[in-house]
């Protein structure tokens, strides 16, 4: 019980370590990698609620979900990459608050 | 022998396929998303009518039953969702076929352009495809699949503009969904932990209340609000839709918010609807009337055409949320009928404003609000589109919106809550400001008016009045899609209503 | 459907169906457009006069569509209707004829008459809306179509009016929403003469019915330019005259007078009105429009602006002569519906033609007129007598209506109202008429109209000189069996009957 209690606290403060990063930090590759993170404490967690409180019958269920959620969490990842390096291509760094140009009163497109 | 059940498998698997294929012959890609796009529309339209006949139904994939496979749950709520998506996603493949085919400017204009014909129809069909599997699946892990997958082609769709302003709010709408899916996936893994189930139907009869229901709650609602862009947590929105290409913003606003809110729907009308205390729903009404408010304002202040617009979606989403608190004061069912109806007005008239919006940018080359005056004279379809699209949104009558209005406004003053229909009025007065703001300038006669030589195809043009006079005649056929809702399942309050003190 | 509610139907959409044509014409393609405007004006008279004849007869036509339970459109024949959709019918005939002449020369005229067939489609709507949903559609219908006619222009000024115009009419558009919604949670859908549902709920929800009755007021009231709320009617005057003399004369401004009628009479019920004392309040306000309106005409030199504040007063009688809550009086308001927009529209045209044919737009510039326009300005007279209340002009039968039913029910007061108001009329009609026929020439008019054997073109000439004819004719014949006033008593009788 008390791995279990440990596992889920490590899941918790691994989801509130990537919050932080994901809110607080400028670059952003800084805010992918704290958005893994958070998936991974997530993730963490599903698995902990695998093992029941008898500890014998192992739930498959969360497995094929974590599962899943990596695969998601990969191609999110991917993307989000890919799109760093355009947003570097067209503005020449990668933050997401460039100097006085917020997006809002720039040009639109149609 | 094709039923319910095999037209909703063909809703999710049409679309995928058709992506796969538009991926890789990009170069007949417009007549392959047009192609699924029909298909789409038919098989939308073959579901609905074995829907009527048979009523609702579920369905388990491949005979895997749940939890480890994947249900479809088929009720009027979905079937009206599915349906709206293909009317508007067919409409808008139809807008998009023409947008597409104008070449513009420059040679080095015109490669960003064949890159974004290559780009979008694949995107777009995935997109489609997850949408139908959001409105049809049955528990909320699989839910949780569809919406990601909505995210992320929402915003390799935002992004498919090139412009700096484009892509920055394409990362911006990127991370806002990673943090909504996580902290959704968060609230799922929570609720598997106590329920051991995510079936939707199964937990709503579940539920109970406790300290790990209530987590997970918050953590679902704090990761559908921010998908759904609530005032405040709107931020990322306006620059986003903005800034996309006109057929991309007219999925985002008309479309892929009315995703998540779907799920709001059936999480706080139906599932947790047993435990919430009404202050929980007045405290969602507090923040929508806060978005109506902040929205209209913003959208009074813009310059620019699509930024008005896409304010004025945040405004739109702010309606939905006042309703929460009124379905679950009515003891009928026509709260239900008027969240649902604004839905689709809304799906309808938002796409056809940024159609709409998207031509007029395109044959002027700009969208200055203050200097679109005499557009009328090269443009009159778009422009009539736009004030028809327009009057929707501002709920007059006989738009959808009216009806919807009008039923919600019955609901608060029967209930004896007021304060939210007023707030509903004063919402569409101000809608009706910033849309005369657009209007008065469309409308204006004036000789010369500078444009482009580029001529719009008038499938552009078309398919955008086409779905702003749906959008104005759903109310005077109001009776027919809501009939719909009436021959599926009982509505979700009825079951729990006894309960409720 | 059955055939008295097709009927009903096709009135509607022998208008409609001719504004979206024309909306497809090019712009060039003016004979067409001529045709189908007559025609479709034509063919509604034609289909009016049918409907007539049916309720003459004792048939009753009706249609309803049902939205969602609760939620239903209905159209009505009642003999009111009749009377206002009869009043449109004939002016937009003439008032196209009109407007085919006023606009002869000007740009956009697809756009212009386009909406200019919707708007009567919406105006016949309101006058046939059997319920309050029905009656709210069509009146924010109203709101909108009206809206290009009064900016048809173009000009910063029009775009300012318009802007003004749809502040006023939207609000007023949004409580007149929650009025009916509100009314409909207490009471259930209430059809125009049906059985009366509200007495049933007086009892519990007292207050609340005086609230939602004076909300009502004031959502009407804005059209119906009641005082405080009249500020738009003025500015709007911006407006080519065929816009101003349909819309501003007769339309819209009827449009909430004919609404404040329904709910007095067919919403609430004289009888019980005056039993929750909603109709002193109500007169009041109507008179204190008539003395404030005739006031601010006496000011004004421009001549449209000074027409348009005489409608403030002129409008005020109906509601007053339907608020003092008696028969006499009810048929004196009613039949006004009529006269006033047979008087009001002639002044206008003759408004219209002087700013045409001459450039004249102000009053100082009017002196001697009557030499050069002999029958515009005979019609203006007619018009203007009519509106001072000179017998046997149309008018004159009216205040005399409104002034025995306010002796038979004992209001002193509204007499004196009536008398004061008609001094003002003469106060501020009888020094423009006197100008134009007696005084000298004082400034240089700008021809406009050259080379025409008439004193200007005759589609300009001819619908003043029939509706100034027309208020002459129903003044002296006010007591044939087919006029007006005949008709209103038919309906003032069943309302007041046993």
């Amino acid at each position: 019980m008390n791995t279990l209690f440990l596992y889920t606290m490590s899941g918790l403060a691994l989801f509130a370590i990537g919050l932080h990063g994901l809110i607080r930090s400028s670059h952003l590759l800084r805010k992918i990698l704290a958005a893994n993170l958070m998936s991974s404490g997530v993730f963490l967690i599903m698995i902990v609620g695998a093992c029941g409180t008898d500890q014998v019958m192992i739930d498959p269920v969360p497995h094929a979900m974590v599962l899943t959620g990596i695969v998601v969490s990969v191609s999110t990842t991917a993307v989000a990459l890919v799109l760093v390096c355009l947003v570097q291509e067209t503005t020449n760094r990668a933050l997401l608050w460039q100097k006085r140009k917020r997006g809002q009163g720039g040009r639109t497109d149609a | 022998m094709p039923d319910t059940a095999f037209w909703a498998v063909c809703l999710v698997v049409v679309p995928l396929f058709f992506a796969l294929i538009c991926f890789v012959r990009s170069d007949q890609a417009a007549v392959l998303g047009l192609l699924a796009a029909g298909l789409n529309a038919l098989a939308a339209l073959a579901m609905t009518v074995f829907f009527v006949r048979s009523g609702p139904l579920r369905y388990a994939i491949g005979g895997w039953q749940a939890p480890l496979g994947i249900n479809f749950s088929i009720d009027g709520l979905s079937v009206l969702l599915v349906a709206m998506t293909a009317v508007t996603g067919l409409s808008v493949s139809m807008y998009a076929r023409g947008y597409f085919s104008l070449r513009i400017g420059s040679a080095g204009e015109i490669n960003r352009h064949g890159h974004q014909r290559a780009f979008f129809w694949p995107v777009w069909l995935l997109l489609w495809g997850a949408l139908n599997g959001l409105f049809l699946s049955a528990d909320l892990f699989n839910v949780y699949v569809t919406l990601e997958i909505i995210g992320l082609s929402a915003v390799v769709l935002t992004a498919l503009s090139g412009k700096p302003a484009a892509r920055l709010a394409a990362m911006r709408y990127l991370l806002v969904s990673l943090l909504g899916s996580c902290s959704y996936l968060f609230g799922v893994a929570l609720l598997y932990r106590s329920y051991g189930i995510l079936d939707m139907a199964a937990l709503a009869r579940l539920i109970s209340p406790a300290p790990l229901m209530w987590a997970s709650l918050a953590l679902l609602t704090t990761g559908l609000l921010l998908k759904t862009a609530l005032f405040p947590l709107h931020f990322w929105l306006p620059p986003a839709h903005a800034n996309a290409l006109a057929p991309v913003s007219a999925i985002l606003s008309g479309l892929v918010v009315k995703a998540s809110f779907y799920l709001m729907l059936r999480l706080w009308g139906d599932i947790f609807a047993q435990v919430l205390p009404f202050a929980a729903y007045v405290l969602l009404g507090v923040l929508g009337c806060g978005a109506v408010l902040w929205g209209a304002v913003q959208a009074l202040l813009q310059k620019r055409l699509k930024m008005l617009i896409a304010y004025s979606t945040v405004a739109q989403l702010g309606y939905l949320f006042i309703a929460l608190p009124l379905i679950r004061l009515d003891p009928g069912s026509s709260a239900w009928e008027a969240v649902i109806l604004l839905i689709m007005s809304h799906a309808c008239a938002k796409s056809a404003m940024f159609m709409a919006a998207g031509s007029i940018f395109l044959k002027a080359g700009h969208d200055r609000i203050d200097d679109l005056a005499g557009i009328k004279e090269v443009l009159p379809i778009s422009s009539f589109a736009f004030v028809l699209a327009g009057v929707s949104l501002m709920g007059f009558p006989p738009s959808g919106g009216f009806v919807g209005k009008w039923l919600l406004l019955g609901v608060s003053l029967a209930g004896g809550e007021w304060w939210w229909g007023v707030m509903l009025v004063i919402g569409s007065l101000l809608a009706a400001g910033y849309v005369y703001r657009v209007a008065s300038r469309l409308l204006v006669f004036k000789v010369t008016f500078f444009s482009r030589r580029q001529s719009i195809p008038p499938v552009m043009e078309w398919s955008a009045v086409l779905l702003a006079l749906l959008a104005l005649l759903l109310g005077l056929l109001a009776g027919y899609p809501l009939g719909l809702l009436e021959a599926g399942s009982p509505f979700p309050l009825h079951a729990c209503r006894e309960v409720m003190p | 459907m059955n055939w008295g509610g097709l009927l009903l139907v096709m009135i509607l959409l022998s208008s409609l169906v001719p504004g979206l044509i024309i909306f497809a014409l090019p712009e060039k393609s003016n004979r067409p457009r001529t045709f189908l405007n007559l025609g479709g004006a034509f063919l509604k008279l034609l289909l009016i006069l049918v409907m007539i004849i049916g309720i003459y007869k004792g048939r009753h036509f009706a249609v309803r569509w049902q939205l969602l339970p609760g939620i239903e459109l209905a159209l009505n024949s009642d003999p009111l209707a009749a009377l206002f959709s009869t009043l449109s019918t004939v002016l937009w005939l003439l008032t196209t004829l009109y407007a085919v002449g006023y606009l002869e020369q000007s740009p956009n005229r697809r756009q212009f008459f386009g909406y200019f067939s919707i708007c009567v489609t919406v105006t016949v709507g309101i006058a046939l809306a059997g319920n309050l949903i029905t009656f709210l559609l069509f009146y924010e219908l109203l709101t909108l179509t009206t809206y290009p006619l009064v900016t048809h222009r173009g000009t910063r000024e029009a775009l300012a009016a318009g802007r003004v115009y749809l502040a006023y009419t939207l609000s007023g558009g949004a409580v007149l929403l929650v009025a009916v919604a509100w009314l409909q949670v207490l009471a259930g859908p209430v059809d125009f003469g049906g059985q009366p549902v509200l007495a049933s709920v007086a009892a519990t929800h007292e207050l609340q019915l005086i609230v939602i009755f004076f909300m009502f007021i004031a959502g009407l009231g804005v059209k119906a330019a009641l005082v405080p709320l009249h500020g738009w009617l003025p500015r709007a005057m911006v407006a080519p005259a065929p816009v101003s003399a349909l819309l501003h004369a007769v339309a819209v401004v009827k449009a909430g007078v004919f609404g404040i009628v329904r709910i007095v009479h067919d919403v609430y019920g004289i009888g019980f009105a005056a039993g929750l004392n909603l109709l002193l309040p109500l007169s009041i306000l109507a008179s204190v429009s008539i003395i404030y309106g005739s006031l601010c005409a006496l000011r004004e030199d421009d001549l449209k602006k000074r027409l348009a504040y005489s409608t403030i007063s002129q409008l005020s009688y109906i509601v007053l002569g339907v608020s003092v809550a008696g028969p006499l009086a009810a048929i004196g308001g009613l039949v006004h519906l009529v006269h006033q927009g047979l008087m009001k529209i002639t002044l206008f045209f003759c408004a219209g033609n002087l700013a045409e044919t001459l450039g004249v737009h102000r009053i100082s510039e009017m002196n001697g007129i009557a030499r050069r326009m002999p029958l515009t300005m005979a019609a203006f007279s007619v018009g203007a007598l009519g509106m001072i209340g000179f017998p046997p002009m149309a008018g004159f039968v009216s205040k005399w209506y409104l002034g025995m039913g306010a002796l038979a029910t004992g209001k002193m007061w509204v007499v004196a109202i009536l008398a004061v108001s008609t001094v003002l009329n003469a106060a501020y009609f009888l020094p423009i008429l006197i100008g134009a026929w007696f005084k000298p020439q004082e400034c240089t008019w700008s021809e406009q109209v050259v080379a025409v054997r008439l004193e200007t073109r005759w589609m300009l000439l001819v619908p003043p000189l029939v509706t100034a004819f027309l208020v002459v004719t129903v003044g002296l014949l006010a007591n044939a069996q087919i006029s007006p006033l005949a008709w209103v008593k038919l309906i003032v009788g069943r309302e007041f009957g046993p």
